[in-house]
């Protein structure tokens, strides 16, 4: 069988040579124009005059477009129809974009869109969640809020109480490959655009609004992403409604690629968050009552902000159990770039939260933290014996497998000999200190919109036995095209080899949900899997007539069909299928099953499962520079019966290093001006490979998903980030050993926030 | 304002020669002029790594070279290396132990580390994460890539003991 099987990435051979293909890579017919935006430079306020003349007498400048010029207001947004394609007058955060440059090259409208005059009459911005308070500048109507019991009175009657307070950067996602589209005409006003999107349907369902078309009229194509992680989700759809306009007024094939800097400066991030929390807890830490404010900048527009903060109300918990919890969270609205989906969804702010807490309790009652998480833990749960412990939104825990996993991982990486050792290296050395910290991880799997929960397939055996598999899924470097065909291959009994993959196109499977919330084994797999059921048992039934046997005795194994002891290709069986008149071709469809959700009184059951896992670090930091090093990284987790483990550890090590990222290294800065200081990766340092851990050990808990899922595996794109979390606590520990107060290190923990934490801890 | 310059250089073994005006960015040359895709854009400043490529045997980032400082020069891209019918061994050990995820930074990184391996055939992990530094990947966070390199290393040294 395919699955289970440790394949290289499909297009590895094309990926090492140079030879596969990305939208900046794709050859252009000869005429092609290329755009590139004019970029506001207030944060906000009006435009009261806009010269454009010497952008439009610029060399290579073709036309010039603003707001007026654009049939409609050419909407961008996923959800709120709150994103004109260009700004007009009013302008709302610093790097949206203002008119349109359309030129013979790339460069010649990158040059020109910077040869702007505009008048701006600037009015205050909100930059800040506090600013953002002050002014009530909010989207909803007020805060959402989930409670279950009686948190206030909890915490009121808990032998011990304590407030804190996290606040967390966001994160530029830093896909290698920027955003990319090109849109070409075709007849009688149709358009085919390829973009670097995760969202296919929702670029067709924006152009084809832009241009006053039927989705039907629209086909829009994508083979393969440089990375998304989230980033692809909706923000490429301003370069795809771009060159789809310019294409629909021109004629001519239409490109749009941003510049690096362009790309942070007009694209959206992962949201930033204040995290305020009350608790009351017990002589051992555990957690008796718990009120937590949430506070997010959402930037400029909705976008996907009021998922992204309630998925980070739905992991407040992460893995405890809170009888009594009180979540309000706050969704503000900010003159800055319109935050956005990035990898965990909101989960990991939320997520940071409760860790904090935890960490927090653990050195107010003198305990080792590891201690006082197992203790806070959701009670095991298995099949024989049922759990009753539901989660603050009440859905019940039932496959809470991270007693035993971490256990073992506890023991796998000496947790309990190392926590000596540092505590030992800590006693001995003044000025380098360590710090250790063994993180869990309990992350929702599902869209919480429920009916994003729904995936189409289209499958065509061909008559020499060839297979070529399409489905809603993007590829963006997870493995996902892979997963996809191992999964075909293993319902035909096909090597792999015999499944072709093909490009994500909204004319063979319509209606798809974003490749995003890790769905896209789980949602797509099944489909396909469907797909092939329904064209193998088209052929077991014709082969079984034709050999008047039961459908029973037609088997698909290694390339061959047997049918009552006689065996043949698989080719010769489709062969004869098709000489039969049998339909080679079938749609798959797949829908989630169990998921119901009311996100407005917080209850039901949102996600199908958990994926679970935790991680180990042990960091070092020198206390005179703040400089600091993550020295060894130990993960455990669960991916279910893993499709594919070595792409599933590939997502583990990755999304680890990722999230680490987030929390160390990684700092967005604005100016006062509201203007994003760091827009390129000379000032803000994604992790190298030189920060890597030395000592980085992954493995996989290796055991089925208890729901059915496809091969019973489990998502894997997001779970793995939060395993990051293990470096900012191991890091908060190493500063614990310099003086008495918690060090509340807020992220990303770079050296200057770690030297003021130590100067506040010292200050006792 | 045009002043083209006579520029000449080996792309992969293969003479080019061609006007051009001196401050083109050698990645534009390459990429937009000759066809060879293999080297990406990535940032545009020299720190992603993604359009490296080797220059008169030194890696270089050829988005912040002007076409004019590599006038003359023997220029080797990924396509240089192997194609996909015939992997050199850093590009099936990059397959094999799964350095890649994207493939967005892989032509660089390839790239990069046969200088690497050239400069030092017999790295320790710590060379390699060191002397790959300048090569961003967002998505495998290093460890497969690091894995790779060492094992086409081996690989490489056992082919030229065996050929001693």
């Amino acid at each position: 069988m395919s699955v289970s099987k440790p394949h290289p990435h499909d297009s590895a051979p094309l990926h090492v040579t140079g030879a596969a293909r990305y939208i900046d890579d794709i050859p252009l017919p000869a005429n092609t124009l290329h755009l590139a935006f004019g970029l506001a430079e207030i944060a906000h306020g009006r435009i009261s005059a806009l010269d454009l003349g010497a952008v439009r007498s610029a060399p290579g400048v073709v036309m010039v477009l603003e707001a007026k010029d654009l049939p409609g207001d050419c909407d961008c947004s996923p959800s709120n129809h709150d994103e004109p394609l260009l700004s007009g007058a009013h302008v709302q955060y610093l790097g949206q974009p203002v008119f349109l440059v359309v030129a013979t090259s790339h460069l010649a409208a990158r040059k020109a869109a910077r040869l702007a005059k505009v008048d701006y009459q600037p009015r205050d911005a909100i930059l800040t969640i506090e600013e953002a308070l002050a002014a009530d500048s909010r989207f909803e109507d007020g805060p959402r809020i989930w409670e279950r019991g009686e948190a206030g009175e909890a915490i009121d009657t808990a032998p011990h109480r304590l407030e804190g307070r996290i606040e967390m950067g966001g994160q530029e996602h830093f896909y290698l490959e920027g955003h990319a589209a090109i849109a070409l005409p075709q007849d009688g006003g149709d358009m085919v655009v390829h973009s670097s999107t995760q969202h296919p349907t929702e670029v067709q369902h924006k152009v084809a609004h832009a241009l006053h078309l039927p989705m039907s009229a629209v086909r829009v194509e994508t083979r393969r992403m440089g990375g998304g992680f989230g980033g692809k989700e909706s923000q490429g759809n301003a370069l795809a409604i771009s060159c789809a306009v310019v294409a629909r007024m021109t004629g001519k094939p239409v490109k749009m690629r941003y510049d690096r800097d362009d790309d942070f400066m007009i694209t959206g991030k992962r949201h930033d968050f204040r995290i305020d929390y009350t608790v009351g807890y017990d002589d051992d830490g555990r957690i008796l009552g718990l009120e937590f404010q949430h506070f997010t900048r959402c930037g400029w527009a909705q976008d996907l902000s009021l998922p992204v903060a309630d998925r980070a109300m739905l992991h407040a918990d992460n893995a405890y159990w809170l009888p009594h919890i009180r979540i309000e969270s706050h969704r503000l609205r900010t003159n800055t770039q319109s935050a956005t989906a990035y990898r965990g969804f909101g989960g990991p702010q939320g997520m940071l939260g409760i860790e904090r807490v935890l960490d927090h309790v653990a050195h107010a009652v003198g305990r080792d933290p590891l201690q006082v998480r197992t203790a806070n833990y959701y009670a095991p749960a298995s099949d024989a014996a049922p759990a009753v412990q539901t989660t603050p939104y009440g859905q019940p825990v039932q496959d809470f497998i991270l007693h035993d996993l971490t256990a073992k991982l506890a023991a796998q990486c000496n947790y309990a000999e190392r926590r000596k050792a540092v505590a030992e290296w800590n006693a001995a050395n003044p000025l380098i200190k360590r710090g250790l910290a063994l993180t869990p991880v309990k992350f929702g799997i599902s869209f919480t919109l429920t009916h994003l929960n729904q995936a189409g397939a289209l499958v065509h055996v061909y008559q020499d036995g060839s297979v070529r598999v399409n489905h809603g899924g993007t590829e963006m470097g997870q493995g996902l095209f892979q997963k996809v065909a191992q999964v075909a291959a293993a319902r035909f009994g096909l090597p792999l080899e015999a499944i072709q993959i093909t490009a994500t196109d909204t004319a063979k499977v319509p209606n798809t949900s974003a490749t995003a919330a890790s769905s896209g084994s789980d949602l797509n797999g099944m489909a396909v899997k469907a797909a092939c059921d329904t064209i193998r048992d088209r052929i077991a039934g014709f082969l079984a007539d034709q050999a008047q046997c039961a459908i029973a005795e037609v088997q698909f194994a290694d390339g061959m069909v047997s049918v009552a002891g006689q065996s043949m290709p698989f080719a010769e069986a489709a062969k004869r299928a098709y000489e039969g008149r049998v339909s080679l071709s079938s749609t798959g469809f797949y829908k989630t099953p169990h998921v119901a959700w009311d996100r407005i009184a917080g209850q039901g059951r949102p996600f199908l499962y958990f994926a679970y896992g935790a991680a180990c670090s042990e960091v070092v930091i020198d206390t005179l520079t703040g400089e600091n090093r993550i020295l060894r990284t130990d993960i455990l987790h669960d991916a279910g019966a893993s499709l594919n483990p070595a792409l599933d550890i590939g997502q583990v090590e990755g999304g680890f290093v990722q999230g680490a990222g987030w929390l160390t290294t990684e700092e967005l800065v604005w100016d006062r001006a509201g203007r994003l200081r760091t827009h390129a990766p000379s000032t803000y340092k994604i992790p190298a490979c030189s920060d890597r851990p030395p000592v980085f050990n992954v493995s996989l808990w290796d055991a089925p998903n208890r729901e059915d899922t496809i091969y019973r595996s489990k998502a894997v794109g997001e779970p793995p980030f939060m395993h990051g979390i293990s470096v900012l606590m191991a890091l908060s520990d190493a500063i614990a050993a310099c003086g008495g107060l918690y060090p509340a290190l807020n992220a990303p923990a770079t050296p200057e926030r770690i030297l003021t934490t130590l100067d506040q801890v010292r200050h006792v | 304002m045009s002043n083209k310059m006579h520029i000449k250089m080996t792309v992969n073994g293969k003479a080019e020669e061609f006007l051009a005006e001196p401050r083109e960015l050698l990645i534009y040359t390459l990429r937009e002029r000759l066809n060879v895709t293999g080297p990406h854009i990535g940032c545009e400043t020299s720190h992603c790594g993604a359009c490296t490529v080797t220059l008169n045997g030194k890696s270089v980032k050829a988005c912040t070279l002007f076409v004019a400082q590599a006038d003359g020069a023997e220029l080797t891209t990924i396509e240089g290396l192997g194609t996909p019918d015939s992997l050199h061994v850093l590009q099936e050990a990059f397959r094999e132990h799964h350095g890649l995820q994207c493939g967005y930074c892989t032509p660089g990184m390839i790239t990069r580390a046969s200088k690497l391996l050239e400069e030092n055939p017999t790295p320790t992990e710590e060379e390699v994460r060191f002397g790959m530094a300048g090569n961003m990947c967002r998505c495998t966070g290093y460890q497969n890539i690091v894995k790779s390199i060492l094992a086409a290393a081996a690989e490489m040294n056992a082919a030229k003991e065996a050929a001693q």
